[in-house]
Parts: C-alpha cells; structure tokens; sequence
C-alpha cells in the first residue's frame, strides 16, 4: 500500500520557482531517498509535507486519501515528523525535557511535571534508538553535536510518527554513529514507518534506502529502486550532464618540504604526532570523528596550540600561538564548521571574503574600498559564487555558496604556502564539490602544500598524493596511492590493527 | 524580497537607505515637528532650536561611542560615570594647570577607563554588559573620592571659547558633534578597525580564526567610547560653568535608546553613525516638545519608554 504519495508539486517565491513538478509514491515500511543539488528543491519540498509552507498546486495522498496539511500541526496529525539539519534544541535544560517538550508527563493534579516518568521514557526512546548511553537527565548542552543530532531523531520519535523526514541526518555523525543510526532507521522500516532520507552522501543512499528521487531544478528527474542503479547514474541524474571524471588529474608534482611538524602533543587529544607535506602535495588524513585530525590542524593553525613538539614551516622553527601567527607565516585553514567559526553569516559577502585581507586592502588603517571590491569581485566570479552581488549576507547563500566564500576569503590571501582543508564539502552539493577538488588540485599545482582533512573517503584517495590515518589520537599508518585501499583504510581507522607503531605502507 | 539585485547594487539610490521601519520614524518626527511649530510659538524659534542643538550634544557624543561598542557585539554602561569624572577633572584640574592641559587630561582619563574596559573584555573574555557595569559603579566612585561637591572653571575661556562659543549663530558644541558624525561614519565604513569591529559583533571566532588581532579592534571601540563619553563631560562642563559629581546617571540608557531607535543592534551586527544622529534628534525633538507644553517629566520618562520599545518593535526582524 502507498504510504505517501505526492503528484505535480509545485511552489514559486515570488518570481522565483522553488518547486517546479515534483512527483513520486513510496510505500510504507520503505526507506526513500531524496537526493539533489544545492537548491534543486529539497528543502521546499521538506517544508511542503511538514506543512510549514503551501504549495501552489499538486496534491499529497497519504494512504491514498488526499490531504491538505496547511500548518505543522496538520502534518503533525497525520503522522509526518520532520528532523531538520539545523539543531532546534536548547542547551539550558535537560535531554529528557528537550525531548518531551510541549508534552511533559504530570502527575495526577495534571500540573505537576512527572519527572521519573520524563526521564524513563525518554531513556526508553533513547536505548530503543541505540543511544542508551545518553542519560536523559544530562543537560542538553553538554553533549557532543553528534549526540544532539540524536537527541533531534529521539524528539521526533517520541510521537510515534508514521512518515519520518530526516533531512542530512548523519552530516555530524562518525561511520560507528551513522551505522547505529542506520541499524535503528532499517529497524522502524520494518515496524512498518515510511522514511524519507535526504542526504548528500550518496555511499549512505545505497547503504540505506529503498528508493531514491532524484530532484533536479525543482523536478522529479528519476525515482528508482537503489538496487539497478550505479553511483555514475545518480551522479550523472543529479548533475543532468555526464561526468567524465570527479576528481581531477593527479599531475602535480611534490617539491621541497613545506610543513615539518614532530612530536606534537596535546593531552586529551592527540600524541606523537609526526608528518611532512611538500610544496605541491596533496596530504589526505583519514580518521573518524573524534580521532584527533582536527585537533592536529588546529595546532598547526595556532586555534589550539599543542603543549609539546615542534612545527617548521620551510625549514625554519615557529613557535604558532594563535591563527594570528599562522596567517602571518602562509598558512590558511578552511574549517569544518563554516557557520559556526567560518564565516560572520549575518555580514556581506565582501565582509567576509575580505577578512583575512585587510593588509593588502588598507593603506595606515584606512580600506581602500575601490581595490577590496575589485578583488573581492575578481574572486567571486572566479569562483562563480552564487548569487551575484557582494553586498548580499552570507545566510542567504546556499551551503555550497557559503563554503566558495570560506574558500574565496583565503585565495585572496596573498603568498599562502600552506592550505589545511577540514572537511572541504561537508554539506555541499555534488557540482559545489567537484569545483572544490577541481581548486585544491590547482593550488596543489601552484605548488602550495596542502593537508586535507576528510571523513568522506573517495574524497581523500581521489585527491591525495599520500595518506595519513589517524585513531585515537595517534597516527597509525601513512599509505601511498598504490595502496589505497578502502578496506585497509578503514581498518586502521576502526582499530582493527594495533595503535603501537605507526606503519608504513608501500 | 527581489530574487536578483544586480552587481551594480553597491550603490544603492538614497531612498534605498532606509528601511521602512526608517521611514516611519523619519515621518513621525516630520508630523511631530510640523505639528509642535504650529501650535507652539516658541518651537521654531531661533532660540530654542539653537537650544536643542546644544542640548543633543550631550547625548549625541555619549551614543556615537556607544554605537562603536555596539557593534562588536559589547555594550558601554560606564558612559555616564565617565561624563561625570571628566567633567570634574577639566574644571577642577584648571586650579593646577592650563584648562587645555586639563581636558587632555580629562580625555585621556575617559581613554584609559575604555581601555580597562576593552581589555577585561577581551583578555579575559568577560561579558561586556557585566565589566562595564562594574566600571560605571567603581568609576562613580573614584570620581567622588576626587571632588564630592560641584567644581567651578577658573579659567573663564573654558566657558567662552567652547560651550559659550557661536559661529554665527551655531554653538561650538554643536559643531564639534556634527564633525564627529562623519568621523565615526568613516571609522565604521572605511576602517580596517570598524569592518573588523562590525564582524566580531556577527561572529567572533570567525574573525580570530582569520588571523586578525581581535582584542586590538575590541578595545579600540572601548577605548573611543570611553574619549567620547570624556568628550561629551568637558563640553558640558564647559556649557553648564560648573561640573557636578552626580551629573550622567543613567546617561547612558538615553544613549542607548537613541543607537537602537537609529537602528542599532544589540548584541551586534547593526547600526550606523546617520541613524545615531537620527535617533539623538528624534529624542531631543520630543523632550523639547514635551518641555514646551509643560508635560510632566513622569509622562516624559513614560513616553520615551514608549518610543523605545516602539524602535525594537519596528526593527524587529521577521522570521
């Protein structure tokens, strides 16, 4: 039977057509997969079944009965829980009543909150979700962001809905986390839920779903069953034109010694850490969330010196204190976390991108505001950010336009020797992506070094010259392309080797 | 919303300035002066304007500073204890030295409590709303323990060559307010230190981790705040002949009623040296009214109350 079903949608803003015709069925107890660019309509559609906006036309069947849901709580009604990417949970009060907020159990006078009963049912959604360990009397801010995304599924749960949207739910998450996820997402399958899944990764889309639509310029493109499909084929079907390859040619050639960092150590996060990267060279370092890669990075950009060991940059021994001292010796650093610590959101693409120029833009303190325009201009072409115009705030961008702004601010940098990329695409779309490798591997040709940071593999051996592991802290092995193995990545990775001794592999 | 503003956008027509929650403000203002010349004789007489532009300065010099630590995302509470201070020190310090010499003194005094008050923000990351509430109680204090009763200038041309002075008939005080408007407009706009100060109010951390000395621009903005407030005690004292110890409390909630009337943020990300300025006059426009017809100062204070929240109301952003 149909649990949901949604013919010709269509809603313009204004002039601007956000869903053009949009169809596609899916029957209950299935895993339904929505993939598409950066604004081919995900995210209007999502609003359209949580009733948050209206569409213009077209009709949504839910057990083939026609409905209209002109307000959240109608989606709400009919079973239809949303899970945005953007966490809605407040830091100040406890798990168990972020959860149930709105609907705290009370005892008999019906005013009193029953906590015992808040708390054990809460628990009971979270272990049910096998994330038992979470305890639901913790305060909501002090869990990691990838328990909150959690905590944001739970909340969902707790009404027992029959239509679960999960919009980008693992983009936080490490491989173990996203893989008990998925364990408990097949599991309300089979209990009988329809799941709507959206997502970037497409590894995830064929790990998880069903089905998938393809959305693409506000059209339903394709809706197949995952298992006749190839990743070319969804790609291509996302993309509307043919790849020939995603990542560029690996023609640059390393030169000399960039980054020579050794025994670097901060207690509690990283130990021993060893490495080089040539002038030219695309160093890739693989590990999952939680095993210090981040942590290295922002040692060597001085967000988070380390308490010991020593970094050279072109041979010569710096003492990199903050990021203040990094940016003055070459080196850029594009964040994971673009919202949170990349860019100011609410200030302009000029603002922004301009940044970390203000020496090659200012004469005695003073902006040349001619030359910061047509710099910042020359790069927001070069780098087709989209919309035109600087003036526009950053927030009205799309997330991979957010992340050419990130990207643009350090290319304006002058004589940078060293780029560290944390998760360049994290949340960016398919096309946004290969324009983002296509740049790391001309600045590799430039003959900058550069450290990629990356937990999408296909990422880091499609554009590493070499590969560095971590786990826990440590550096556990350093392999060459001729070894670029998924399966031996991921076994250092997940442990399945000793920490003791790093390991070269040839 | 327009879905495609053009490159050329940069340069916005004049109207487009403003916001609507601008103009309505503007229009008030307009019918309230429209209305208040018709039925007061005194209004818009050359006296009672050359009034108000004496009495805006006051203000006008306290929300300039205060715009700049606005928008770092900060607030400046100390304004008014520092009015006082160096109020006193300008006129008091004429017994010892040249009155020039004493208002240096009197700047440099409003300099360096900003600089204490930028520094605990930045060093040690403290919340601007507390630091600077502890500083307007200490400074209040200090500034008794230097004079507890009123102080006089010695020195008549305190009086005569700064707030007893006219260009025609334009009062210095006025002047020296109007030429800080455009001083802080290009501070703001044109500075390497404003663009950086408007973005730590949006995002701190985004700005340290482009490498960008962030408690440098944090305290400047205190630090101007502070010679502001200092500015605004000596061109007081200077108007009045006498500097009282009490003089500024709660100074600095009319400065920051005009900033958010003029469209600033707090909490950072907004506000501009023009909108001060419209903000400076819509409330010295009012009290003067009000003074006029003889309203009662409770009604006064009720009806400023009244206006700010109007102002957040109006700017209020729709989600």
């Amino acid at each position: 039977m149909t649990a949901l079903c949604v013919r010709n949608i269509a809603k313009a803003y204004e002039s601007t057509v956000a869903v053009a015709d949009i169809s596609f069925s899916i029957g209950s107890g299935k895993v339904l997969a929505i993939c598409g660019e950066n604004g081919a309509g995900k995210s209007t559609l999502m609003k359209i079944l949580s009733g948050a906006t209206r569409p213009d036309k077209g009709e949504i069947l839910i057990d083939e009965m026609p409905v209209l849901l002109p307000e959240p709580a109608d989606a709400m009604n009919y079973g239809i829980r949303t899970v945005y990417q953007e966490l809605s949970l407040l830091p100040h009060i406890s798990v168990a009543e972020n959860m149930l907020l709105g609907r705290m159990p009370t005892n008999r006078s019906g005013f009193v909150i029953d906590w015992k009963e808040a708390n054990r049912f809460a628990g009971k959604i979270l272990s049910d979700l096998g994330f038992g360990q979470i305890n639901p009397r913790d305060l909501l801010g002090s869990l990691s962001i990838a328990q909150q995304q959690i905590i944001e599924i739970a909340k969902a749960l707790v009404s027992d809905p029959r239509i679960l949207i999960l919009d980008e739910p693992t983009a936080v998450l490490s491989a173990s986390e996203t893989e008990r996820l998925f364990t408990h997402v097949r599991k309300l399958a089979a209990s009988g839920k329809t799941i709507l899944y959206i997502s970037h990764r497409l590894e995830e889309i064929f790990d998880i779903a069903d089905e998938v639509v393809v959305l693409k310029d506000g059209r339903s493109v394709l809706q197949e069953p995952v298992n006749g499909l190839s990743q070319r084929q969804l790609i291509e079907a996302m993309v509307g034109r043919p790849l020939s390859t995603i990542f560029p040619k690996r023609d640059n050639r390393p030169g000399d010694v960039i980054l020579k960092i050794e025994n670097l150590s901060r207690t509690g996060a990283f130990t021993d850490i060893s490495l080089t990267v040539h002038a030219g060279e695309i160093v890739g370092m693989f590990g999952l969330v939680g095993s210090g890669r981040t942590e290295v990075a922002q040692a060597i950009f001085g967000s988070r010196p380390a308490e010991t060991g020593t970094i050279q940059l072109y041979g010569e021994l710096l003492n990199i204190l903050t990021p203040m001292d990094a940016v003055r010796h070459g080196v850029a650093m594009i964040t994971e976390d673009r919202k949170g610590d990349g860019l100011a959101l609410d200030t302009s693409v000029l603002d922004n991108v301009s940044l970390a120029s203000f020496q090659r833009i200012s004469h005695w303190g003073v902006l040349d505001n001619e030359l910061r325009h047509k710099l910042v201009d020359a790069k927001a072409i070069e780098l087709d950010i989209r919309p035109s115009g600087t003036d526009r705030p950053v927030r009205q961008l799309s997330g991979g336009n957010q992340q050419k702004v990130v990207i643009a601010k350090w290319l304006l940098v002058e004589n940078t020797r060293l780029f560290i990329f944390d998760e360049p695409t994290r949340g960016v779309d398919i096309a946004t992506k290969m324009e983002i490798y296509q740049i790391i591997a001309e600045l590799a040709c430039q003959g900058v070094a550069i450290l990629l940071i990356s937990s999408e593999l296909p990422e880091v051996l499609g554009l590493s010259n070499r590969l560095l592991v971590m786990r826990e802290g440590h550096l556990v092995a350093e392999l060459t392309p001729d070894s670029f193995k998924p399966e031996l990545i991921f076994s250092y990775s997940a442990g399945l080797s000793p920490i003791s001794s790093q390991e070269v592999v040839h | 919303m327009t879905a495609i503003i053009p490159k050329t956008d940069i340069k916005k027509s004049f109207a487009k300035r403003f916001s609507r929650a601008d103009l309505i403000f503007i229009s008030a203002i307009l019918i309230l002066v429209i209305v208040a010349s018709i039925a007061s004789d005194s209004f818009l007489t050359q006296r009672n304007i050359v009034n108000i532009s004496r009495q805006i300065v006051t203000n006008g010099f306290l929300s300039l500073g205060i715009l700049m630590v606005i928008r770092t995302g900060g607030i400046d509470l100390t304004v008014g204890s520092t009015l006082a201070f160096a109020g006193l020190l300008a006129t008091g310090l004429q017994e010892q030295m040249h009155f020039s010499a004493a208002i240096c003194v009197a700047l440099a005094v409003g300099g360096l409590i900003g600089w204490l008050n930028g520094w605990l923000v930045a060093r040690f990351d403290l919340q601007p709303f507390i630091v600077t509430l502890a500083t307007m109680g200490s400074v209040r204090g200090l500034l008794y323990v230097y004079a507890d009763s009123p102080r006089y200038p010695s020195d008549e041309l305190f009086r005569s060559l700064i707030g007893g002075a006219f260009v025609g008939p334009v009062p210095v005080t006025f002047l020296l307010f109007a030429a800080a408007v455009p001083l802080v407009w290009f501070y703001l706009n044109r500075t390497v230190s404003g663009r950086i100060a408007f973005s730590l109010g949006v995002n701190k951390e985004a700005v340290r981790l482009a490498g960008v000395n962030v408690g440098r621009h944090l305290i400047f903005a205190y630090v101007a705040s502070g010679i502001f407030a200092a500015i605004a005690g000596v061109l007081l004292a200077s108007r009045l002949g006498i500097a009282q110890p009490s003089v500024g409390a709660a100074y600095e909630l009319d400065a920051i009623a005009a900033v958010v009337i003029g469209g600033g943020l707090l909490g950072g990300g907004g506000g501009t040296a023009l909108g001060v300025l419209g903000g400076v006059l819509a409330l010295a426009v009012v009290d003067n009214v009000l003074n006029l017809f003889n309203v009662d100062s409770y009604y006064q204070q009720l009806l400023k109350g009244l206006i700010i929240l109007v102002a957040v109301l109006a700017r209020r952003k729709k989600a």
